[in-house]
């Protein structure tokens, strides 16, 4: 019918007009600063490419991966620094020093540094027991002696009560780009595997367990843990076979799956039933309405490699300690480029979108 | 996870799936209405709507409490959050709705103390701990928050907690249902039932449904198995030229609801002569507000609250995409002034609404359509 084709002309008009509009670099046009430009999500991303991007305009930071590649007198170098500020301090599983150093350690590491040295800036609040600091400082020392990191460099501010949580900690990393590494966020290609390095979920739901506004109780520990052996393992089955690896920290699994695919301008579908999660965080996120795909975790990454050599990756992955549950998940698509897909375990599929503001558990 | 994977079985999916499409007639377009947020969101979790054939069609009904408050009310809520020690407590999926100006969210930024609840009780547990301040609780929902609500004022009195107040903005399912049903231009051929709500009101006030307006109900649960076997259910009836209310969530819905629960929300609440939905425009006796015994526990009362109306855009066309008139891309403000980030009207407020998921999902659901 005629009215029908122009119907469905009108249609293509209007979605066409969605992509555009979908694939503009995001602008910042918010007021003020709300918890959700710190979530990871779509807020996040339109924080770092409105403005962050265009004002710091550099090609290592255009790229933006976790950490920034530096090239000094023929050595190439990885630069990163990230900020630590969660509560509770100290967590099942982990604390705000182990977290300050496996997290700056890993977003060298997923870049394809091998972590070298940290610097660590501590912000406390007046009013801190010294007991906690001296805690947090011993477990900072014993998270860079495992992760092979030297402390090199640091600096104490004190603020007053009620401005700093107990503490905050920012870390800035320096590592050496492994020759066996040829890494970019824009190198996925249709057919790649994509693995991940373990059980997820675990670190969020521990923190919002810890924080016990849900009165619920589960023995989940946070995952801190470095990644440089993961890493390290990978380049030497795989090598220039890893496309991109990502550590999956805020926003979990789910973002840095929706970041990549926009990033390389490719689909994925994902498994669900192939994601490992561990029993506990699958019963609390049931009870809370919280998809484990979204929720932090500190020690695991998604790694997408070349099909020839995912299933030696895979089996490089399995034999590091804390990664004995690496799965492979799914795979890169061409079609539609820049959506995660999901064939849910109930057998259908669904879109996997960015996370917008916080996860928050639903009311009904 | 037992109890929870039998009710997610892929074998039992595909089987009833199959059923569904030995139900619907080839060349007929069949839209269904799953009337509550709850059974759009296990759609879309599990991926449901894409066991169904193409000609079976879901349309998102207006049972997101959230999308539904209007932006007046929103103002309200942020006026009385942002007055001198005032502690602010709501749902979290509350934060982001757009009043006319900002959100929660935003108010928060700005200082004004808002924290997420996840029960009423809670609001009034900080009520306790912080007796020099005045804490209220934004009430939202329909019958199936409404009852814990009405508990915790009921608790509130009886400990004597004075600086506990609650801003009252629960709605109820049927007149929303009845004003759908009454549009002349409505093409919708059956209803998913609310689970939730029923569990209170039980399965008998949506007998008007078929004995009024000729449309087939079943009452789902939330699994998708649930949703599925609900969707079969009113397929079958269509086929076998039935009409009525079949409950298939008896599991948890008895057919006279929660006496109890239904009696405390009599005790501690009135209807309201007319409460505003977002989209939808005024409906008689579709809002409820503290009872004149609960008066002193109202926020409404002990606050000066704006209570401007702030008319939607006119532009925005929710009310036809809900009654399946349109399609969302259809309408004039779609993808251009109405978007997730800038949302205009119900139906783009929450992810779940059908023009953020058209916006964000539509051309999946295309490709969908081809294959």
């Amino acid at each position: 019918m005629a009215g029908e084709a122009t119907v469905s002309e009108r249609e293509q008009r209007i979605l066409g007009i969605i992509e555009t509009a979908r694939g503009k670099r995001a602008k910042f046009r918010d007021a003020q600063i709300t918890m959700a430009h710190g979530a990871g999500g779509k807020a996040t991303q339109t924080l770092i490419e409105g403005l962050f991007v265009p004002a710091f305009a550099g090609d290592a930071l255009a790229e933006m991966a976790d950490a920034g590649a530096v090239s000094v007198d023929g050595a190439e170098l990885a630069f990163t620094t990230d900020s630590y500020v969660v509560k509770p301090l100290r967590f099942p599983g982990g604390s705000i020093g182990e977290l300050a150093v496996n997290g700056t350690v890993n977003d060298l590491a997923v870049s394809g540094a091998r972590p070298l040295a940290l610097s660590l800036s501590l912000i406390l609040e007046e009013g801190l027991s010294a007991d906690d600091l001296r805690a947090e400082v011993a477990a900072i020392a014993q998270a860079a002696r495992d992760a092979g990191v030297a402390i090199v460099a640091g600096d104490t501010k004190v603020v007053e009560r009620g401005h700093a949580d107990g503490m905050y900690i920012c870390t800035s990393g320096i590592g050496r780009r492994d020759p066996r590494a040829n890494l970019s966020p824009a190198a996925l290609r249709p057919g790649d595997r994509i693995l991940l390095s373990g059980s997820i979920g675990e670190h969020g739901t521990a923190i919002m367990l810890a924080r016990g506004e849900f009165e619920l109780d589960a023995p989940i520990e946070s995952d801190t843990q470095s990644l440089w052996p993961a890493v390290d393992a990978l380049l030497a089955a795989a090598g220039p076979d890893v496309r991109c690896l990502r550590d999956a920290t805020r926003g979990g699994v789910a973002s840095v799956l929706n970041e990549l695919a926009r990033a390389s301008s490719v689909a994925m579908i994902v498994r669900e039933s192939g994601i490992p999660v561990h029993p506990a965080v699958a019963g609390a996120a049931e009870i809370l309405g919280i998809d484990p795909m979204y929720v932090a975790n500190e020690g695991k990454m998604v790694a997408f490699v070349a099909p020839p050599a995912a299933e030696a990756a895979l089996a490089a992955l399995r034999s590091v300690r804390g990664c004995e549950q690496a799965a492979d998940i799914g795979e890169v698509r061409s079609e539609p480029p820049g959506m995660v897909l999901v064939q849910t375990s109930f057998g259908g599929r669904r879109v996997m979108d960015q996370l917008v503001g916080d996860p928050l558990p639903r009311i009904c | 996870m037992r109890f929870v994977d039998e009710f997610r079985d892929p074998e039992l999916g595909q089987a009833l799936a199959r059923e569904i499409l030995s139900l619907v007639e080839p060349g007929r377009h069949y839209k269904l209405m799953e009337v509550c947020g709850g059974h759009t969101h296990s759609i879309y979790k599990y991926g449901v709507d894409d066991l169904l054939p193409a000609n079976v069609e879901l349309v998102h009904g207006p049972g997101c409490p959230v999308c539904v408050i209007p932006m007046g009310r929103v103002d309200d809520a942020i006026a009385v959050a942002q007055q001198d020690g005032v502690i602010f407590t709501c749902f979290g999926d509350m934060m982001r709705v757009p009043g006319s100006d900002r959100s929660l969210l935003e108010a928060k930024a700005s200082g004004a103390d808002i924290r997420v609840v996840y029960s009423p009780l809670d609001a009034l547990r900080i009520a306790k701990q912080n007796p020099e301040r005045e804490v209220v609780f934004f009430a939202i929902g329909f019958e199936t928050t409404a009852p814990s609500t009405a508990l915790t004022l009921k608790r509130a009195r009886a400990e004597n907690v004075k600086n506990f107040s609650c801003l009252c903005s629960h709605v109820t399912i049927v007149p929303p249902l009845r004003a759908l049903l009454e549009s002349p231009d409505l093409r919708l051929d059956g209803f998913i039932g609310p689970g939730h709500v029923s569990t209170v009101v039980g399965a008998r006030p949506f007998e008007f449904i078929p004995a009024d307006y000729g449309k087939p109900i079943a009452i789902a649960g939330f699994e998708p198995l649930d949703i599925l076997q609900a969707i079969s259910m009113v397929l079958r009836q269509i086929a076998e030229g039935r009409c009525e209310v079949e409950n298939q969530y008896k599991r948890v819905v008895p057919y006279e609801g929660n006496l109890r629960a239904l009696e405390l929300m009599a005790e501690v609440f009135d209807l309201r002569p007319h409460f505003e939905w977002r989209g939808l425009g005024f409906i008689s006796h579709s809002g409820l507000k503290l009872s004149a015994a609960y008066a002193e526990l109202d926020a409404e009362l002990r606050f000066s609250v704006p209570g401007v109306r702030v008319a939607d855009p006119k532009a925005c066309q929710c009310g036809e995409v809900l009654k399946g008139v349109i399609k969302p891309w259809e309408c004039k403000v779609f993808g251009t002034a109405c978007t997730p980030e800038r949302p205009i009207g119900t139906c783009m407020v929450s992810s779940e609404g059908a023009c953020a998921a058209y916006y964000n999902f539509g051309r999946f659901a295309r490709e969908r359509e081809v294959v």
